[in-house]
């Protein structure tokens, strides 16, 4: 029986009604009385040096402002990045300086050169086309491992080399696992891609600065996942303006999918330039310029090794792998290949030695960072293909081999350092097998094959990290923050609630599903609850929203906090009823007083708290407000099972998907038909990379792949209809609401389903592929087939 | 991207090399050349107005000749930029051999985009750049022969005075 309010049910967005109908307040939608328009010059050379950048006759046109190049920003600091990964000799990685606009030489096609402000867009435009650049082409860096070779071209002049780190994981087990490849029964290869990925969200990114002089205040309205973040990055590394004096506001955002966590270069440009120039400047990225300025996303190159006993026992699991960084670090790049990557290479598998090699590489491309899944699906992916070849190799069932080396006994410690708290991975392949019907997938292939079409069946599991933490541990790992989150329960004299949370909602729903949790503690309608976000000015010291974090770590620290407002709530109660605090219960809005009849409405402490006449003043503090922070003790492990069924047209190597099935263990959850949204996003994120999606650059460093007609978004008709199951839960034993986070799963688990299901199709017409690189266009496929 | 191919012109190969050298010919032969001024000492500066799929752009850049070895090869390349569409740049090694027709010309074409051009055309650009070699050579030929005296498509051009080849402009 469907709930119909609290914890558990799908209560509907109630964001939707004004995102639509077009009612969003979007940061293009904030217009600064005054504003001018800022235009950036980008470079369209891969790798130059600068040997000038004369704006004089740009400067002249009409409208213009003024143009800034990197000359102006040499008194403030450089793009900070967030997170120092140490390598395998207990060295710290090479951190090269990342201007805000470039000074000296041009590193990837967008970098930004000059910053030209005017009256209009237009007029700024103009102008830009006659800035005077002298840039002197130099060849470009764009393959990782040549990237890496003795006396390559480098895209820092002043690192050593192209190499960011060369990353060992464990690097005691090294050996260990060379000697278990070495005396293993079986030894399964595969090298794959996991191709470079543009995020797309739906809103291209914009920033509007504003300086008031008479204050001395910044304000910067940006299109951003964590505006407490970009707040103390700008404000502290980049323009040296102290918290107290800036204001970051991330309104409604579309979309984020991880490129929108970062400090951008164009923030602190329009907050910088609103000072220097006396003007509010904004800026609004044209969807050209999102393809060559957010950051992208995977880009690893792989070799991984599983190696097995006669029995088809996991023994060792060795990888090697070249991470592509791009030109400069971006804000989390570091901890992707590495942390949120080689932490997860046990998967579900009791796999006892594990060595994993990351060498992060600097390439004249876009900066690399965190998008959906962030290292996840790169672990996911590689473990998931290579058990799919080995099952092959060993003649065993896939889901057999699978099954014979779960995890089953919790908490289990990997040899990748993490613990997993929980987990079921036999009930969710359970599931998942009833729910695809496989006794009856040969019948379904028997009859693609009368319809001249191959069919395939790709099963799999994933595993992954979510809320990443606690914040003392993540610092020994090279975070250069605390991954802790806020939440300010601010209760009204009336009774209705306002949150005040560090998370930030840019498509998850957090407006809906946060007021279910408080609904639930203190039994009032889930309208009686507000929540606010997305202001540094309005909410406590946040953390943002990424790494499906929100719930787990955001939705905690408010149940702490809304702990504490029910605390002093049933003081107040107490006091009311002449009872004892110790037997006063709260439930559907009422507190009682434990074994008799007395009562009180939650409207009437919350009023008491207002207008303290009747009141302990000399015991509590009027009001009721509270703060808490919550740090997890650990990450969260969302786990499942995935499987994919394609056609393959043999004549043309087109796939065409089936169906789709994902049984996830979220753990506790609290509106369901947000949870399938999420899984749903998640799934034609990851089939998207699996069929169509590929940021493609050419030799020389040019983006080939810089708008829709060449870079592949799925469309409705890519996608099957899902089948999403969440009912196997073992919920999270470390937070209070036992919930694991359910916004990356999809795009985590998917591109694996979608390639095994495709290898599958084509071995069970005799042809030998047992790889094939994504995206699987029909082009790759039809070559796969025919010897390519 | 890269290609080679010949063409057949109606002149021994002095007169195609010095073809080769002229601004006039040149710009009457570089499709979308609005200006070509220069020498072929100190090159040439030349205006092109060209659309690359949806990109519409006015290049401007130099054209060079080096390598020269006359009447027998020499590379011709050029720059130019586009403003906001990006730039392209190019070369052809050009060599003349005497054949029975009068001279064989074998061109091997490189060509490389950049910026916008890249990015909205890169599908397209291979397919450009042979259109623009081929129709470089074909007027190139058709300034040095003249129009044939049964070319229907000359014909269509009423407005202007039958084109002479170039050498008989010369000689006239």
């Amino acid at each position: 029986m469907p709930k119909d309010g609290g914890i558990g049910a799908s209560s509907k967005r109630r964001e939707d009604v004004r995102f639509l109908t077009g009612k969003g307040r979007y940061t293009d939608d904030i217009n600064v009385n005054g504003q001018a328009y800022a235009y950036f010059l980008r470079s369209d050379v891969a790798h130059g040096k600068i040997n000038s950048v004369d704006t004089s006759a740009a400067s002249a046109m009409e409208g213009v402002v003024g143009i800034l190049t990197g000359a102006d920003f040499e008194g403030v600091g450089g793009l900070p990045c967030g997170w120092q990964v140490t390598d395998r000799h207990g060295q710290p990685m090479q951190e090269p300086a990342h201007p805000v606009l470039a000074q000296g030489k041009v590193r990837h096609v967008g970098d930004p050169i000059a910053m030209v402000v005017a009256e209009s867009l237009e007029q700024a435009r103009s102008a830009a086309e006659a800035i005077e650049l002298d840039i002197e082409e130099l060849p470009a860096v764009m393959d990782m491992k040549a990237a890496l070779a003795d006396g390559a071209t480098k895209v820092h002049d002043d690192l050593t080399s192209n190499l960011c780190y060369d990353w060992g994981f464990v690097e005691e087990n090294r050996e260990a696992v060379d000697e278990a490849i070495k005396g293993a029964h079986h030894v399964t290869t595969l090298e794959l891609v996991n191709n470079r990925l543009v995020a797309n969200p739906m809103e291209p990114r914009v920033a509007v600065g504003d300086y008031n002089a008479a204050t001395d205040d910044s304000t910067l309205y940006t299109t951003s996942q964590n505006p407490h973040v970009i707040r103390l990055l700008m404000g502290a590394f980049v323009l040296g303006i102290p918290e107290h004096k800036l204001r970051v506001i991330a309104p409604d955002v579309g979309g984020g999918f991880g490129s929108k966590i970062y400090h951008y270069a164009e923030e602190a440009a329009c907050t910088f330039a609103a000072k220097q120039l006396g003007r509010p400047v904004k800026w609004t990225s044209s969807r050209s310029e999102a393809f060559m300025s957010d950051a992208h996303g995977r880009d690893h190159v792989t070799k991984i090794e599983l190696a097995m006993d006669a029995e088809g026992n996991f023994l060792a699991i060795r990888t090697d792998t070249h991470a592509n960084m791009g030109a400069y670090l971006s804000t989390f790049a570091p901890s992707i290949p590495t942390w949120l990557h080689g932490t997860l290479m046990a998967g579900n598998y009791k796999t006892p030695l594990i060595y994993v090699n990351v060498k992060a590489v600097f390439t004249n491309t876009v900066p690399v960072d965190a998008y959906r899944g962030a290292g996840r699906p790169e672990a996911t992916f590689q473990l998931e293909r290579v058990i799919d070849k080995a099952a092959r190799e060993m003649g065993i069932d896939p889901v057999e081999l699978r099954r014979k080396n779960f995890i089953t006994e919790f908490p289990y410690a990997t040899p990748v350092a993490v613990e997993y708290d929980t987990g079921d991975y036999h009930a969710t392949m359970d599931k998942l097998e009833e729910i695809i019907d496989r006794p009856g997938f040969a019948a379904r292939r028997a009859e693609s094959e009368a319809n001249g079409k191959l069919r395939g069946l790709g099963i799999n599991c994933y595993i992954e990290a979510c809320g990443i933490a606690p914040s003392n541990l993540v610092g020994q790992l090279g975070a250069r923050a605390g991954l802790y989150e806020s939440a300010t329960v601010r209760v009204n004299a009336t009774g209705g609630v306002v949150v005040m949370t560090g998370s930030h909602s840019h498509g998850q729903g957090h407006e809906t599903s946060f007021p279910q949790v408080i609904a639930d503690m203190i039994g009032i309608d889930e309208s009686q609850v507000e929540i606010v976000h997305g202001d540094t000015a309005n909410a406590p010291m946040g953390m943002g929203t990424y790494g499906s974090r929100s719930i787990a770590v955001g939705g905690s620290a408010m149940v702490r906090a809304a702990e504490k407002v029910i605390n002093k709530a049933k003081k107040i109660a107490a006091h009311l009823m002449e009872a004892s605090e110790g037997d006063i219960e709260l439930k559907d809005g009422q507190f009682t007083v434990a074994g008799t009849d007395k009562s009180v409405a939650w409207g009437d402490v919350t009023l008491a708290a207002y207008v303290p006449h009747n009141y302990p003043l000399e015991e509590i503090e009027p009001g009721l407000e509270e703060t808490a922070f919550y740090d997890p003790a650990n990450f969260t492990y969302p786990a499942g099972a995935y499987a994919c069924e394609v056609e393959v047209d043999p004549e043309t190597g087109k796939v065409e998907i089936q169906s789709f099935a994902a049984t996830d263990d979220f753990g506790n959850i609290i509106n369901p038909m947000i949870v399938d949204g999420q899984v749903h996003g998640g799934l034609a994120q990851g089939i998207g990379q699996a069929l169509l999606e590929n940021c493609a650059y050419d030799e020389n460093g040019q983006l080939l792949s810089g708008s829709y007609m060449d870079y592949a978004m799925p469309r409705a008709d890519d996608v099957p209809f899902y089948q999403v199951d969440h009912s196997c839960q073992t919920p999270c034993t470390h937070n209070p609401l036992g919930v694991k986070g359910c916004g990356e799963a999809g795009a985590i688990g998917s591109p694996p389903s979608v390639v095994n299901a495709v290898v599958d199709a084509l071995q069970s017409a005799g042809h030998d592929v047992t790889h094939i690189d994504m995206p699987l266009t029909p082009a790759r496929v039809w070559s796969a087939m025919n010897g390519g | 991207m890269e290609l080679s191919d010949s063409k057949e012109i109606g002149a021994p190969p002095e007169e195609v090399w010095a073809a080769l050298l002229s601004a006039e010919v040149l710009q009457a032969s570089v499709p979308g050349c609005k200006e070509l001024e220069g020498s072929p000492e100190d090159g040439f500066h030349a205006t092109v107005v060209q659309k690359v799929g949806p990109v519409k752009a006015t290049f401007k850049g130099e054209v060079t000749l080096d390598d020269m070895v006359a009447p027998e090869s020499l590379r011709i390349s050029g720059a130019g930029k586009g403003g906001a569409a990006g730039f392209a740049k190019g070369g052809a090694n050009v060599r003349l051999e005497p054949s029975e027709a009068g001279t064989t010309l074998h061109y091997d074409v490189e060509a490389k985009v950049g910026g916008k051009l890249a990015q909205l055309g890169s599908r397209i650009i291979d397919g450009f750049a042979k259109k623009m070699a081929e129709e470089f050579f074909e007027n190139f030929k058709a300034q040095i022969e003249g129009p044939a005296p049964d070319d229907e498509e000359a014909s269509e051009e009423e407005e202007a005075p039958k084109k002479k080849g170039w050498i008989k402009k010369l000689v006239s």
